[in-house]
């Protein structure tokens, strides 16, 4: 039993996590202007722009996989540009996944920021406004510092979920150990080879972080909750 | 002086109207706005502070606020505001709410000694009564040393002792610092405390515009007592009837004849009055 898991490759979890780590980070700088724009705007278009980014959650992973893993290729406009001028290959490579990823787990990054966004007291928002403060600057110093919940559901919630990904991220990276094989897609592999020690091991591990994870989330938000008396 | 001429179309409920402003107010007046809930009120207030949008001129001294499209930004207003619901910024202690306004910490030293706030300073909004609150929404307001200082029913919801404290500080900060101010307000107590000018608007429309007393006295030169209130009950007490009338927050019983009985439906809207030649004032 030690023998086995001291041969152990954590490669795959380290890979996973520095994925999800990415990721989380473009998705909170791309999410915070959008989320605020969904909050604030009265738009005819604020339900396209929310069916859109909603999407992610309804498509089968193979469908997203497919169109971004077709977007990508160097045969579509944009993989054709990022190749050739920038001299970067999307796909099957760490940088593809992140940018697949980041399409990914786009609505578990907007939507709580946009729900947290929405529950604040619009004067407040406003008092800063008329304290002279520009709208970057109530936004980071007046509106996330009063949705702590909705801010670590959002980030929690985005880094576990990109942990999680299975189908996008084998149609979009493959498996190339060490590049693109992630805990979940190893674990696939395990099985197929029928090592089930191994298997067994990884999904017992990512349980674990799973509820670990998932737990802080909810003891943060009980505790705030009873701070603010609710 | 500050100029105001300005129209928006108000969506009140099941109604259209239009708000309907044309006025001139002196240079550190202190003016009451009044009416009835929906006339407007708060509207003109958000216009005057950038928060919406109408059409038409707002002047102040040399400086133009609003004028067709052009709409100077919030920001660059000089413009202290006062919301009923405070709106304090709940992640900050009650003197770093001041200096997220202006980084000026003498100003915010001598505001919470003003207000006697000064023990309360590192405590969070969170942690305060109504009354302290609003203090802390006020003095935040005078952080940006405001020509205009704008309040929307800053007191209506803090009961009535901790209200007459607040008129005072209300009256102290507008003269110390030499703001023109304007505060919506439904009670002609605070309005004729306070105020030197009142207006009163309807449906978003001006219907009264003066002095506070020439205004809000209802029975000018008549010697009269006059009050307004809601009929809750009549009953027959053998040849006489008494009405039982809420006015404010007290319940009073007036005698009737049979003939004005029979014209006084319950729940209707009733003005009681009487000579007011020898009343006792205790």
């Amino acid at each position: 039993m030690i023998e086995t898991l001291q041969k152990l490759d954590f490669t795959p979890f380290l890979l996973s996590f520095k994925l999800a780590a990415f990721t989380t980070m473009i998705l909170f700088m791309v999410s915070v202007p959008l989320a605020w724009y969904l909050s604030q705007t009265r738009s005819r278009s604020k339900p396209f722009i929310e069916a859109l980014t909603a999407l992610p959650i309804v498509l089968p992973p193979s469908v997203l996989g497919f169109y971004i893993l077709w977007a990508l290729s160097p045969h579509s406009p944009v993989g054709a540009f990022f190749e050739e001028t920038l001299g970067v290959k999307l796909v099957f490579s760490f940088t593809g996944l992140v940018v697949a990823s980041c399409f990914y787990s786009l609505p578990f990054m907007v939507q709580p920021l946009q729900s947290g966004f929405e529950s604040l007291n619009g004067h407040m928002i406003e008092a800063s406004f008329l304290s002279g403060k520009s709208r970057l600057r109530t936004i980071f110093s007046v509106a996330i510092p009063n949705m702590k919940p909705a801010l670590l559901t959002a980030l929690i919630v985005t880094f576990a979920h990109t942990v999680g990904e299975f189908g996008v991220v084998l149609m979009v990276g493959g498996s190339i150990a060490g590049e693109t094989k992630v805990a979940s897609v190893a674990i696939y592999e395990m099985v197929e080879i029928m090592d089930y020690t191994s298997a067994h091991i990884y999904s017992a591990i990512m349980v674990a972080i799973s509820f670990v994870v998932l737990l802080s989330v909810y003891l943060f938000n009980q505790k705030q909750n009873r701070k603010f008396g609710l | 002086m500050l100029k105001i001429q300005i129209e928006k179309a108000l969506h009140g409920i099941g109604s259209e109207m239009r708000l309907q402003a044309d006025i001139e107010i002196e240079e550190h007046s202190f003016v009451a706005i009044a009416g009835e809930s929906g006339s407007g009120k708060t509207t003109l207030l958000r216009i005057l502070a950038g928060l919406e949008k109408a059409e038409g001129r707002v002047e102040i001294g040399d400086e133009v606020w609003m004028d067709g499209t052009y709409a100077l930004p919030v920001q660059q207003r000089k413009i202290g505001f006062v919301f009923q619901d405070y709106a304090l910024f709940e992640n900050m202690t009650v003197e770093e709410n001041l200096l997220f306004v202006e980084k000026d910490k003498a100003l915010a030293v001598e505001l919470l000694q003003m207000t006697g706030l000064m023990p309360l300073k590192d405590r969070m909004p969170g942690r305060l009564s109504g009354g302290q609150k609003q203090r802390v929404a006020l003095c935040r307001a005078m952080m940006k040393r405001p020509t205009l200082l704008l309040m929307d029913e800053p007191l209506s919801a803090l009961d009535p002792a901790m209200r007459q404290k607040l008129q005072q500080e209300i009256a102290v900060l507008h003269r110390a610092f030499g703001t023109t101010t304007i505060m919506v307000s439904h009670d002609p107590s605070e309005i004729y405390r306070l105020a030197d000018r009142v207006i009163m608007l309807e449906r978003g429309q001006i219907i009264a515009d003066g002095k506070p007393k020439e205004v809000l006295l209802k029975t000018q030169g008549s010697q009269k007592f006059s009050f307004e209130g809601e009929l809750l009950d009549i009953t027959k007490v053998d040849v006489i009837y008494v009405a039982i009338v809420s006015i404010g927050q007290q319940l009073v019983e007036v005698v009737v004849s049979s003939e004005e009985a029979a014209h006084l439906t319950i729940g209707q809207r009733v003005t009681v009055s009487t000579k007011a030649f020898a009343p006792m004032i205790v």
